[in-house]
């Protein structure tokens, strides 16, 4: 077994997942709206077997006959029409309707969707334009304005229906296409030979399959509601049985017999209501886990006691069996950190170093408490000057966040918010922290521009981020954590998106401030050239756990553990060159071409 | 900027050419019928025929459309076949009444959406199981039935509300409050449905990314960074859906307004299209599509100021 | 071996911008390079240098808007879709990202025997291709079977590689292909290249943005600068006495993994700058 198998990231260990039909069989929404569906279309087919009456047949002595009549179960309507009968044909007029719409969406939707998707840009801005002018024309406008084209007919109607809903379908396939397009595993299989039709056919259909079948069942729902509402408005043949028509009917005759009204309101609130309800499920089966929303608030810590630390000496940051847990589907805590401990005194720098998965990050963020509120600190202790982090409201925290403490992260574009400039951010964050003036803050913001090298910081300050270059975001960020004259600096792999010559500049900028402000500096990283050039002291991370740590010369020249000897031997030193000299294919196999 | 709303005017234009033809082609198969329907029980052959070119439904149909369209730039949207009342004052006058409908529902669902989406999106748990139980009725429940169940009980029940007809703002504010609600009411629940989800997702995707927990580190309130950054991103993706709505909610108000017999343009299309009134057909398009239009130019234009990366154009 | 296998000259690639009225930006500006049979040539350069756009107009994956691109003699630069299956036997592929570059829906089996089929193998040869490419690349041989997310970052750069080993081609394209791994893991599949280069004789065209990684695997170097080469020669060369300003600022910048050594580097570097913002100065003045 490699190292690699050891690293694995703790997401890829988790068991294959279900296939979406097993889940599906799992799901007891999505068994009661099928057994539902099924029901309801089985009575449909049957209708012309178990149905007394024709829906249109009207006798002058059946007029607004109660339930339970002999040859009307359900009663009948005002002109004598047996209720039951008609239902049971409405089920097909809506099934037919359903059918019809979703189709005519899928069909062209799709097909344009993969088209537009996957070829080149000018065919997708054809038809990206022609469904545009479909999606914006209010759809229901133009089945009415068309009447006199469609004579009312439900079908026609729905044919033109399917037709305004296939933009949605379009956008839909379209978008997936574009992304799995995009992704590498199409231009491997486009370099390993494949036709473009095959290439849509395995790589990428696949991936709209189930978005399609899921689109299908909110589709086909519409497609009901807006011919019982089309019915009911009177579009249309009345020899056509349809919930719509009878629910107008049963209105009108509300007051003396509710059942008329009831009976085709059940059955079509039942029918969309199942098949919105079996969507709903179906995206659940498809595309995984739900959407949830992340509080923004302070970890659970999972009791009072849990926050074991005892009195420390005068270190500025002392971490102390630190062990944080994240819940697993079946219910269990899977531990992340598992008893991690070490301090920092004021002005040192530590590198906490390791490889992706180590636990590394998630104690960075529990020092500055913005681990994901998912996130479970099981028992520790963080001590700043003295005072115990865990356990503080999100209030506490905060009034630390931003003075004490401050925070550089990796990526620097994602970690600027794209809708404000970036003096207006900065400005903020210092407003926040102490109490100034706009002006006063404005002034701040830009010697502080100034001083993290940033030649032009008027021109810096009134952009937005997404003007600006990488390495300068970087720098904008850095002036932003050390707007307060932190304490304590927490960066996390600040140079990792960086290129080369670029990260050299910004570790000269941190090694300066740092000096500048006497700063502790607690950097994240898993380069350990990084760390040669600005740490005084190494702590090493496997799985949760800290095996080694030492000043950073001593960890460099004598590493102890075995997991710090395989790390620094799998650097890739400045001395080795490749020395054996290029073999052809002929001798190296020993083949005759 | 102005180039880009400039563009964005002229596919709006082409939008309305394009629609007001195919429009005007399609119904160019059944003039004869409506020559029909026109002269009643009295129709024979001959008098349908006399009649047809009395109204130039005889002449091409491309040449029909350029003499509509030549009238409408001129501002003459021409005259009912069957009332011959001017079209373009009776249009209008309906519009207004739409207007003030969906206006109405479409304020009220974005604050309700707004706050459902954000209560949900930021505390989760409870909130948010309430908030997708609430949308999710919207989109269950035919608005149609809601309709209907609400006339019943709150205006024939309990009178608390006018079950039909309507009153113009004009002349008296209380009444057409009261004239709107039931219908303003099921607009809503069926904007909110999907609105909130909307807004749910985005705000959800916002407070996951990177920025939001820099801000945290930086000692930023908790409600700032809520309202004014997350809020502020995710506004882009939900006023797509808004603009959406609006046309959506433009549809919606034709079985409304047949529902609560409101005079509103909607009705008013309706019955054009059953008798088959073609210059009332044609103006009632016109006008949809350039409200349209007018829509989309203002959510490009909102956009623009909300995402500044939408704004190099 | 008169002949190079691959032969670059004077390639140019623009790539229309977006909106209205698009201008075309020129990424590489005539590049020419070469590499002969069983060679590593490794392209280094930093984000938006073009290095990665080298290997995709090799593969087919972007058009060239001028120079000319030779393989085996043969003139490729605009070859047809139907000429550039032929080349997928000859020409393969490895992508940076471990994650996105295998199908995730699509057994390894499949993902190593689908370019097989397609070029005429029995479901029966291609079977046994594969069991010997899983072993070639250090897999457990019931990998087949599984499912790319059951597998690591660096398992999955192996698949990639064994995918492209599959053909037997002569010529593969790495693109950053060690740069989403763990250090550990990025040492072993650089180990199993160079590996596979020696039994197999493959030739490679190696991207990379580290001049460590390119410096392991080459026998040549050339590094790529704003749409440039601007320097080219023997690994050990290039990469430990560079005579163009950018490339020893590129090595000077890299920092070695030993604090003492690293203080050394740092203040060579320093004093670079500084002569060049002297020297900088004086032009200015003069």
């Amino acid at each position: 077994m490699s190292i690699e198998e050891l690293s694995v990231d703790p997401g890829l260990a988790a068991p294959a997942r279900k296939s979406p039909l097993r889940k599906l069989l799992k799901d007891p929404q999505a068994i009661i709206t099928s057994v539902l569906l099924l029901v309801i279309i089985v009575l449909g087919l049957l209708t012309p077997w178990i149905t007394p009456h024709d829906p249109n047949e009207a006798q002058l002595n059946a007029i607004n006959a109660a339930p339970g009549t002999p040859g009307y179960p359900l009663g009948a309507d005002q002109n004598g029409r047996d209720i039951a009968s008609r239902l049971l044909h409405s089920i097909n007029t809506s099934m037919i309707s359903a059918l019809i719409g979703a189709s005519v969406a899928l069909i062209i939707g799709v097909t344009f969707g993969l088209l537009g998707g996957y070829f080149g840009r000018r065919l997708r801005s054809a038809t990206e334009w022609v469904f545009s002018l479909i999606m914006t024309f209010p759809g229901l406008l133009l089945l009415i304005v068309l009447m006199p084209v469609t004579k009312g007919d439900y079908r026609a109607t729905m044919l033109i229906f399917g037709v305004l809903l296939s933009p949605g379908i379009y956008r839909i396939v379209r978008n997936l296409v574009v992304g799995v397009k995009n992704e590498l595993y199409v231009d491997a299989a486009r370099v390993s030979g494949l036709s473009n039709l095959r290439i849509l056919g395995r790589h990428v259909l696949f991936v709209v399959r189930g978005p399609i079948i899921i689109a299908a069942a909110f589709l086909a729902g519409s497609a009901i509601s807006l011919q019982s509402g089309l019915a009911f408005l009177g579009v249309g043949s009345n020899l056509v049985p349809s919930f719509g028509a009878m629910i107008a009917d049963g209105f009108t005759n509300l007051y003396l017999d509710p059942t008329q009204f009831i009976w085709p309101s059940i059955l079509l609130g039942t029918l969309t209501a199942s098949l919105v309800l079996l969507g709903n499920s179906l995206r659940d089966a498809f595309e995984g886990v739900k959407l949830k929303p992340s509080k923004l608030a302070e970890p659970t810590l999972k009791s009072e006691s849990a926050v074991v630390g005892d009195v420390e000496a005068a270190e500025l940051l002392s971490v102390k069996d630190l062990v944080i847990a994240y819940p697993t589907p079946s219910g269990q805590l899977k531990e992340v950190v598992k008893g991690v401990s070490f301090s920092l005194h004021a002005g040192e720098t530590l590198g906490l170093v390791g490889e992706s998965g180590s636990g590394k990050t998630q104690t960075a963020f529990s020092i500055l408490g913005v681990l994901p509120s998912e996130a479970v600190i099981v028992q520790g202790s963080i001590k700043l000057e003295g005072r115990e982090l865990l356990g503080l409201r999100e209030q506490d925290l905060r009034a630390l966040r931003g003075r004490e403490i401050s925070y550089i992260p990796q990526e620097p574009m994602s970690n600027l918010d794209p809708s404000y400039t970036i003096g207006a951010q900065l400005v903020e964050g210092i407003r926040a922290s102490a109490r100034m003036s706009g002006a006063d803050a404005r002034a701040r913001v830009l010697a502080l521009l100034e001083r993290v090298g940033i030649q032009d910081p008027q021109r810096t300050f009134d952009s937005y981020p997404h003007q600006i270059s990488g390495g300068m975001a970087q720098r904008v960020l850095i002036a932003g954590a050390v707007a307060s004259r932190p304490k304590l600096l927490i960066a996390d792999e600040p140079t990792t998106a960086l290129d080369v010559t670029v990260q050299a500049e910004i570790l000269d900028l941190l090694r300066e401030l740092q000096a500048e402000l006497h700063m502790a500096v607690l950097l994240v990283t898993h380069n350990f050239g990084v760390v040669a050039d600005i740490c005084d002291r190494i702590a090493v991370m496997q799985n949760g756990q800290i095996v080694e740590s030492g000043s950073a010369l001593e960890l460099f020249r004598e590493p102890k553990h075995p997991y710090t000897q395989l790390l620094l031997g799998s650097i890739l030193d400045e001395h080795t060159v490749r020395t054996d000299p290029p073999v052809p294919v002929a001798a190296a196999t020993g083949e005759k071409n | 900027m102005i180039s880009y709303a400039l563009r964005r005017l002229g596919a709006g234009i082409v939008l309305a050419l394009l629609v007001t033809m195919i429009t005007f082609f399609l119904l160019s198969g059944s003039l004869e019928s409506v020559a029909r329907e026109r002269l009643g029980s009295a129709a024979t052959p001959e008098s349908i025929k006399a009649l047809m070119t009395q109204l130039g439904f005889d002449r091409p149909a491309i040449v029909q459309y350029l003499d509509w369209l030549g009238a409408v730039l001129t501002g003459d949207f021409g005259t009912s076949l069957f009332t011959s009342q001017p079209v373009a004052p009776a249009v209008a006058s309906r519009l207004g009444v739409t207007l003030s409908l969906v206006v109405t529902a479409l304020i009220i669902t974005v604050i309700v959406s707004v706050a459902l989406g954000v209560w949900a999106a930021s505390r989760g748990g409870v909130a948010d199981k309430v908030s997708q139980a609430l949308s999710l009725v919207g989109y269950i429940v035919p608005g149609l039935l809601i309709a209907i169940v609400l006339v019943a009980v709150l205006a024939v029940n309990l009178k608390l509300l006018p079950a039909t007809g309507f009153t113009h703002f004009a002349q008296n504010p209380a009444k057409w409050a009261a004239s709107i609600t039931i219908p303003v009411i099921v607009l809503v629940i069926g904007g909110v449905a999907s609105m909130a989800a909307q807004v749910r997702g985005s705000m959800i995707d916002e407070l996951r990314k990177d920025y939001v927990r820099t801000l945290r580190t930086r000692g930023i309130p908790t409600r700032s960074i809520v309202l004014r950054h997350a809020l502020r991103n995710a506004a882009s993706p939900a006023l797509t859906v808004l603009s959406l709505e609006f046309i959506q909610m433009l549809g919606g108000a034709l079985i409304i307004e047949n529902v609560f017999a409101l005079p509103g343009y909607g009705q008013y299309a309706f019955n054009a299209s059953l008798q088959g009134d073609i210059p009332i057909i044609m103006g009632i398009t016109l006008f949809g599509v350039m409200l349209v239009v007018a829509v989309n130019l203002i959510t490009d234009v909102v956009n623009g100021w909300l995402n500044p990366k939408a704004r190099i154009y | 071996m008169s002949t190079p296998l691959l032969d670059v000259t004077d390639l140019r690639v623009a790539f229309t911008g977006r909106g209205f009225r698009p201008k075309a930006v020129e990424v590489l500006h005539g590049v020419s390079l070469s590499i002969g049979e069983g060679e590593t040539l490794g392209i280094v350069g930093e984000s938006g240098s073009g290095k990665t756009t080298i290997g995709r107009a090799v593969l087919g994956l972007v058009k060239p808007s001028g120079g000319r691109i030779r393989f085996q003699g043969a003139d490729i630069t605009h070859a047809s879709p139907r000429d550039r299956r032929t080349l997928s036997k000859s020409i393969q592929v490895v992508f940076q990202d471990p994650y996105t570059s295998l199908n995730p829906s699509l057994t390894i089996g499949d993902t190593l025997s689908e370019p097989l089929v397609v070029q005429g193998a029995t479901a029966g040869d291609a079977r046994a291709r594969v069991q010997m490419l899983l072993d070639q690349v250090g897999l457990p041989r019931d990998a087949g079977e599984r499912l790319p997310r059951e597998f690591s970052g660096g398992q999955r750069q192996r698949v990639a590689i064994a995918r492209a080993l599959a053909p037997k081609p002569k010529l593969i394209v790495c693109d950053e292909p060690v740069s989403a791994l763990d250090l550990s893991t990025q040492a072993r599949v650089m180990d199993l290249f160079i590996d596979i280069q020696r039994q197999t004789g493959v030739a490679y065209l190696f991207v990379s943005h580290d001049l460590a990684v390119v410096r392991h695997i080459s026998h040549r170097v050339s590094v790529v600068y704003k749409g440039d080469i601007v320097e080219t020669g023997p690994a050990d060369l290039v990469t430990s006495t560079p005579e163009h300003p950018y490339t020893q600022r590129l090595l000077l910048a890299a920092p070695i993994a030993d604090p003492v050594e690293q203080e050394k580097r740092r203040a060579e570097r320093h004093r670079l700058a500084e002569l060049h913002r002297e020297q900088n100065v004086q032009a200015g003045v003069a």
